[in-house]
């Protein structure tokens, strides 16, 4: 679609305010062989009820239907793994289903487990997301995630989905990095700093003190794209519990208003056609008029630079939560770094820079917790989990674990959640002597992107302290 | 263990699959163990064939075989954007989802055709046939609202060449790396095996 309908672009409105009231996740592996999927899912559930106090028995009480994130049954061998899981979760017989939409699988569970709730159909609902990665080799893997390709047209071209990336990040590098070194080098940064945040996280799986030099020394794996500049294959789950005004506040003090919103596009970049860009809040028409002129070739939007489905999200998603500018009225986001390219692309589709400008987010070091030139806090601290590069990406828990990381902020138990020692002990991982808390104070409100493919489903999800609620305008 | 020359192939005879041969292999699973002897898994060996149809793209694949790459246009004149041609080859406008018109734009590529964008890789995923480093290509055509991936077997790509389109007549494999792409001005003893310019 090139074009849109006034319907089309209403603005998703709720019956109902939704409140996410907890969650949890696993430890997140390349490989975790010494457990079953249920047993990961059980270790994020049972994180979730004891985050809010309560035993996992006496959550489940309070969930009315189940949402599960699972994207590729290829890995687990196993069709209908939602059954099994919903199963040995005890959970039956409640309605459940299964939710797939490639890299965007987590965000997509809770897009459903946010609608059934503003629906009133449920009042207290289960979002779990999961991934097995490790029941093949790396190379049979690249072939199963190749095939969220289109089969026909793109897969038999290498199996391999790193290279339907690197064809944009060419691009990008070329039209808006203008074949700079410093621009393939901010790209460098990105990995080093997600890779650097991981070392905090107990969880991730990714941990790297790295250089800039190594992430440009690291294996081509598809040119200009190196081994450091692309996300993890990973295991492991991660579950969130979504409610009601009421249900929130009787499971816990502290629920944060949640909104969700999706977008799509071409499962192809091939079948992109040329439109104009839709605006967000903090843009006006005249931002692109010379766009062209600016960066020579940049003209042809989304091409193979913009992700108008991130756009499509964000569009919705900051109107529905009365977000004007991400860059001022968020305190820290999580976006689907699943390359170092695509996690630039990212922030100019959701705004945080205008469009031909994304790295000056990451040179400005606005995207650090700690700002590398100033030495105070960054103004919009981004992937402080350590994302896809770091962490981890079990494709199912992904969106899931990069929303509850945005909470915990809010929340502020971050340093809780991350520093206890027992936790890196239970995961086996020793934790570093340089451990710092990566807390945002005062976190009141952030972003967590969830996408898929090159660009074919992208999730926004927006959590707001309710002391903290924006004016809603739109 | 069953023959592996056996493997299966199918016809479509009065709208039905006529399957002859095999269609799985059956081998025996083997057990997972830890350092210590412990049984942690198993295998699950398979070897099977998918049947996958082509429907109303087939003349694409059927074509390329014979020199002659296909796109699509709309026709329809109460369509929001009549006259507009997809490569990929799609079945039915995007927007007023009608069925398309085929038109034949190999002559349109061979004048028209640039890369708009490339990659090179020396990595792939298993099941992978192309010969390493593989050249992604994204070519745009004059008059052409899509930009095509495909591959560039001879030379370097660069944003912005014009790249010829070369087809693999000779033993055709009847999927899109039947259709692969050279630098303008390369000869045909340079081309690989089995392609051809027409």
């Amino acid at each position: 679609m090139i074009t849109f309908s006034e319907r089309q672009l209403k603005i998703p409105k709720m019956s109902k305010p939704v409140y996410l009231v907890t969650g949890g996740m696993s430890k997140f592996g390349r490989a975790i062989p010494e457990k079953r999927t249920e047993e990961l899912v059980i270790d994020a559930f049972t994180e979730a009820a004891e985050f809010i106090g309560k035993t996992p028995a006496e959550l489940k009480k309070f969930i009315h239907s189940c949402y599960y994130g699972h994207f590729a049954d290829h890995f687990g061998d196993q069709l209908l793994g939602e059954s099994v899981i919903h199963d040995r979760l005890g959970l039956d017989p409640l309605g459940n289903i299964g939710i797939k939409t490639g890299g965007a699988t987590g965000g997509s569970t809770i897009w459903e487990a946010f609608k059934a709730v503003a629906s009133g159909y449920s009042d207290c609902v289960l979002a779990m997301g999961w991934e097995r990665m490790d029941e093949v080799p790396t190379d049979e893997g690249n072939n199963y995630i190749s095939c969220a390709a289109d089969k026909d047209w793109e897969t038999p071209l290498g199996h391999i989905y790193t290279g339907y990336y690197a064809v944009m990040a060419q691009k990008y590098w070329q039209v808006f990095g203008k074949s700079e070194a410093s621009f393939r080098e901010t790209m460098a940064k990105i990995a080093v700093k997600n890779r650097g945040y991981a070392r905090m996280n107990p969880h991730a799986h990714g941990p790297m003190d790295i250089t800039v030099k190594d992430v440009l020394n690291s294996p081509i794996v598809a040119y200009p794209l190196r081994a450091l500049d692309c996300c993890l294959m990973s295991v492991g789950a991660a579950g969130v519990i979504l409610a009601d005004e009421k249900t929130a506040y009787e499971l816990t003090d502290t629920p944060l208003l949640l909104y969700t919103s999706a977008g799509s596009h071409t499962l192809r970049v091939a079948d992109r056609r040329n439109m104009e860009i839709p605006l967000l809040p903090n843009e006006s028409p005249d931002l692109y008029k010379d766009l062209g002129k600016r960066f020579p070739g940049g003209d042809r939007y989304p091409g193979f630079t913009g992700f108008l489905a991130a756009r499509m999200a964000a569009y919705y998603a900051y109107r529905m939560a009365g977000v004007n500018d991400p860059n001022e009225d968020f305190d820290l986001v999580e976006l689907h770094d699943a390359f170092t390219i695509s996690d630039i692309q990212s922030y100019e589709d959701l705004g945080i820079r205008p469009y031909g400008e994304g790295r000056t987010y990451v040179e400005s070091g606005d995207c650090y917790h700690t700002n590398p030139h100033t030495g105070k806090p960054g103004k919009l601290p981004s992937n402080l989990s350590g994302g896809l590069l770091g962490c981890m990406h079990a494709v199912g828990a992904t969106g899931i674990m990069q929303t509850i990381e945005i909470a915990q902020h809010i929340w502020g138990r971050w340093a809780e959640m991350h520093g206890d020692q027992k936790k890196w002990d239970a995961f086996g991982r020793e934790k570093p002597k340089d451990w710092t808390d990566l807390q945002v104070k005062g976190a009141k409100r952030g972003l967590a992107i969830s996408h898929a493919g090159v660009g074919s489903h992208v999730t926004a999800t927006i959590l707001v302290h309710p002391d903290h609620q924006l004016e809603r305008r739109f | 263990m069953a023959d592996l020359k056996d493997r299966g192939t199918v016809k479509v005879v009065n709208g039905q699959y006529k399957f002859k041969g095999n269609f799985h292999y059956i081998y025996p699973n083997s057990p997972i163990r830890g350092e210590a002897g412990e049984l942690m898994g198993v295998t699950n060996p398979r070897d099977l064939t998918h049947v996958h149809m082509y429907g109303g793209e087939a003349p694409f694949f059927e074509s390329l075989s014979k020199g002659k790459l296909l796109g699509t246009r709309c026709d329809n004149p109460k369509c929001e954007h009549t006259g507009m041609v997809h490569v990929p080859f799609k079945i039915h406008c995007p927007d007023c989802l009608k069925r398309n018109t085929i038109v034949d734009i190999t002559e349109k590529a061979k004048k028209s055709a640039i890369v708009h964008t490339f990659m090179v890789t020396e990595r792939t995923g298993a099941f992978n046939t192309l010969k390493k480093p593989i050249r992604f290509i994204n070519i745009e055509f004059e008059g052409v609202s899509t930009i095509l991936m495909s591959y560039l077997p001879v030379g370097e790509p660069k944003i912005g060449m014009q790249v010829l389109p070369i087809f693999q007549t000779k033993n055709p494999t009847f999927t899109i790396l039947d259709l692969a792409w050279v630098p303008v001005g390369t000869d045909k003893s340079e081309l690989p095996e089995g392609f051809t310019f027409s």
